[in-house]
This record gives C-alpha cells, structure tokens and sequence, in this order.
C-alpha cells in the first residue's frame, strides 16, 4: 500500500511535535524514520497508525483520504518499543487476539485460527512456544511474537516502534535480518522508528532523517551518506 | 583492614550492606510482634470472650433476637449494594485518571482521596443538611413518598461515600505501572475499546481490584459515624450492625452488643480468609503477571 503524507502536523499542547511534514512513502518499501529522541519520529508512526490524530493535514493510504479511520480500521500491524504483549494470555493467545477480536460475521473459524497462528509460529521461527506466557521469554522472541501478533490480522502495512530498542547487540542482528526476510515474503509497505543510524542505513529501502518536528532528508541510504543536505544530517550519520 | 579484624573475619559470616545484626533483627520483630499482640490480637480475643461469657447459649440467643437479625440484614444489604457501586465507580475513575491526560488530574486525585481526610460525622451532616426534610431536595423527595435521610438511600449514600476512595486507591498506581501500550496494541489488532476493557485491562488489575473490593467490603460493614448521623438508627429500620452494637453497649446489654461485634469481627475475617485463599490458589498467575 502506497502511503502518502500531506503537510501533517501535530501539537501537544503548546509544544510543536511536528511541523508541517510532507512524505511519499511507495508500496511494499522498507522505510526507517530515523533520528534523535524528540525529532517527531515515534509521533509520526503513531499519526500513521491512528493512535494520535494530527493537527492539521492528511495522510492518504492508496490515494484515498485516511486521515479520519479509527485505528481499528486502519488495520496497521503495529509492534510497539516494549512490545505489548498482554501478560496474562499465552503466545497462542497472543497472536490469535487479533483474529477473536473480529466481528462474528469475518470472524475465521476455531480451527482456521489454530491454523493461522501455527503458520505465524512457523514463519518467527519459534513453532514450540505456544503454550508459554509472555513472561518466560527472552526478550528477542518476545520481539518476534509481537510480530507475529502484528501479521496475524493481515495488516495493510506494518509500523514499528523502535523494534530492537530493547535487544542486545547479537540478537539485534539477528533480528534485523529476520525482519527483512518477513517483509520481503510479504511484501508489507514497512516503517519503522528507530534512533541507530547504522540500522537505519543497513535494514532500510529509504531513510527518512528527522530531527526537531522536520524532515531534514530523504534518500536510499547510500545517497544519504555520499550526499547529506544539512550539516545535521552529516552530524548524525556520521557519528 | 588490620590483622586484628581480619581474623575476626574468618569466623563470622559477612553481612551484606542492607543486613541487620541477629541482635537488632530479634528486636525488630519482637517490637512488631508485642504491638501486634496488643493492638489486634488483645482486642480480637476480649471481643470473643466477651459475647461467650454467659455461654454459647446465651449468646446465640441474643443473635436470634429480631433487631439483631434485621440489623444482620440491613448491614449485609448495604454492603451488597454499595460495593458493587464503588468497583464501578473505583474503576472509572482509575481509569479516566491513568488513561487520559487533562488538565485538574491532580486536584480530581485529590477529590477522590476526600472521604479519607473528611470525618466521617461530618460527612453524615452534610448528607443530612442536603436530603433532610428541611432542605428543598430532601422535602421534595419526603413529598414524593422518598425519603432519603433516616432511611436506606441515606445510609447508602453515607456508605458510598466512605468507601469510595478504596478502589480507585488500590487501581491507580497498578494502572499507571502497567501503562498504556497493551490497550493501545488491543486497539490496533481491531478490538474494540469495550473489549479491550474485557479481554485487556480488566485481566490486568484484577488482583488489585479484588484487594480493593474486600477493603471496601470491610469498611461498608463497619461504617459507624456517617451511618449512624443519617439513619436515626430506628432499631429494626435502620440500624445497622454497628449502630445497634453502640446502642446495646449503652444500654448495657454486653453479651449482646459482643454476640453482635463478634459476628461483625468474622465476617471481616472471612473477607480476609478469603483473599488468603485466593492468593494461594492464584500464586503462580500472580507471580507471571505481575513482572516480567
């Protein structure tokens, strides 16, 4: 799905989060919104995902006007920093909530359903883990659920809240390959957040460079490095 | 370290940082347990001994008298209704607190901590000055065959008061803990925020809630100074169990007033039996959910 965002903005009292931000997102990219913390990365994820409505402008999903769907119809798969997952139900519970949570009539069968989050179990590389509770997992295949969590509603895009944020360096790129692998099977229109430029640069189709509620740059990541517009730009992806 | 300590070292054990000697330890839970024995334990006993003191017999005799069973009745309606009331209104208000940012979220945290900090008397007063006869509402209301204080809705209103601040209380800081990203990712998969409120949140302070509930339980059944300013405390109406304990005692019927106060002392050791129990039975979940 071809994502466009049109001169968005966003107040939070009388603190700007985000100037008015314009930026073209093409279907089935990989795309990072990378920058420093307060640069209006996390802000705009979340205006993507409806969980905060903007001050002013609009956010098109395939040219059509999104800018007033709810967040559950905005059928995002969204992962959050610290992945959310509920604590008091088991994986399978986990990643099924999304297909339960659907009325009667779309709702898929016991048996679809059990299908279904088996094939997620499968695709995380984690098939055991069903019966477990969140609690007793390692923090990389809590990430890795909350993915399959995500996929599970068949999202129309996939939005990622600092996904490695929480993960030490090894398994950090582990995953990283991991989540480049399920966006090449699926070929998700895929943003994630993140404030490592090297992440950014190594993962990412094109990187989108915020800081202070603006935009600074927008290019695949080698022009970025070759070509930075700004000097903070060059400040950050050199550091 | 010199020689001399260092030998001593050999022998004895090392005690970490946040230790305390055996000594000072022996004393802490002998202070604990002496303060204890006089302020819960002492009491509990004299309390028992009391209602038992012309025999099983007697007491129970005095427990099958009409006014005591009314007033058992009475105190058990009350509890039944208001509780109910203030788990739900325990958790809308913790739920508007830790879920929405506004503006005067300090002052309406501190509304809510209000009944804690008024007396209960007057409290009761206020309810009187506003529903009484004399008041505009409370004549109305009389007129309309409705009466509010001297009767059950005042008694309610009286409890309902008192006992607000336990729930919200206990929910508050579980919910502000727990934050907002697992409602937030309930959202995102297509739930409702009904049913999020169901399947998410409601699973999550469960626990906290139940704490709530039964401290609020034990302080609908025991409430004596707002109550007993509304209700008039007309024996066999509205007299509640603790009303009618202070009107025994007066009149010096004490193994009744005990009788009574014992059954009182059991139901609020029941509620805890209870919680007890639940904490056993629940310990692994309890464990798995509350931290990572």
């Amino acid at each position: 799905m071809h994502i466009e965002i049109d001169e968005i903005s966003k107040q939070f009292g009388v603190t700007a989060a985000l100037h008015p931000v314009s930026l073209s997102i093409p279907s089935g990219a990989l795309v990072a919104l990378l920058g420093p913390s307060g640069s209006g990365k996390t802000t705009l994820l979340r205006i993507l995902g409806g969980l905060e409505f903007p001050t002013s402008g609009r956010v098109l999903f395939d040219g059509q006007d999104a800018t007033g769907l709810t967040v559950q119809e905005r059928r995002a798969g969204f992962v959050f920093q610290s992945y959310a997952l509920f604590r008091h139900m088991t994986v399978f519970d986990n990643i099924a909530y999304g297909l339960n949570a659907r009325p009667r009539a779309s709702r898929p069968t016991k048996a679809e359903i059990s299908r279904r989050v088996t094939k997620l179990l499968e695709l995380i590389q984690l098939p055991e883990i069903g019966g477990r509770f969140p609690s007793q997992l390692s923090g990389g295949q809590r990430q890795r659920v909350a993915l399959a969590r995500a996929l599970a509603i068949e999202p129309r895009m996939l939005l990622l809240d600092e996904p490695f944020g929480a993960l030490d360096a090894k398994v950090r790129k582990e995953l990283r390959q991991g989540l480049r692998d399920i966006h090449d099977e699926t070929g998700l229109t895929t943003v994630f957040v993140t404030h490592d430029q090297e992440e950014a640069m190594e993962l990412a189709d094109l990187v989108v460079v915020m800081s202070m509620g603006r935009i600074e740059q927008v290019g695949k990541p080698q022009d970025i490095r070759a070509r930075p517009a700004t000097d903070f730009v060059r400040d950050f992806v050199t550091a | 370290m010199s020689d001399a300590t260092l030998q001593k070292g050999t022998t004895t054990r090392f005690r970490s940082a946040t230790e305390e000697s055996p000594l000072a330890r022996r004393a802490l839970i002998g202070i604990a347990f002496i303060g204890l024995a006089i302020l819960v334990f002492a009491p509990l006993i004299a309390v028992f001994a009391e209602a038992l003191a012309d025999g099983v017999s007697a007491a129970l005799r005095s427990l099958a008298n009409p006014d005591a069973l009314d007033a058992i009745r009475l105190t058990l309606t009350i509890a039944a209704i208001s509780v109910p009331l203030n788990a739900a209104f325990g958790i809308a208000a913790a739920w508007f607190i830790t879920k929405f940012d506004f503006r005067g979220k300090a002052f309406l945290i501190t509304l809510i901590d209000l009944p804690f900090s008024v007396s209960p008397v007057v409290a009761g007063l206020c309810i009187v000055l506003m529903f009484g006869t004399n008041s505009l509402i409370g004549g109305w209301l009389v007129a309309q065959g409705f009466p509010i204080v001297f009767a059950m809705p005042g008694i309610i209103l009286a409890t309902l008061f008192v006992t607000f601040p336990f729930v919200a209380r206990e929910l508050i800081p579980v919910m502000i803990e727990q934050g907002r990203a697992e409602e937030e990712a309930a959202l995102t998969l297509g739930a409702s925020g009904w049913r999020t409120f169901w399947t998410v949140t409601l699973p999550n302070i469960r626990w906290a809630l139940l704490y709530g509930v039964l401290l609020c339980n034990a302080r609908a059944m025991g409430e004596f100074g707002a109550v007993s300013v509304v209700s008039g405390k007309i024996r066999g109406q509205t007299a509640t169990m603790p009303t009618t304990i202070e009107m025994l005692y007066q009149e010096y019927l004490s193994v009744a007033a005990f009788s009574l106060a014992a059954v009182l002392a059991l139901l609020a050791l029941v509620t805890l039996l209870l919680k007890t129990a639940l904490e056993i039975r629940h310990a692994d979940q309890l464990a798995a959910t509350h931290r990572h």
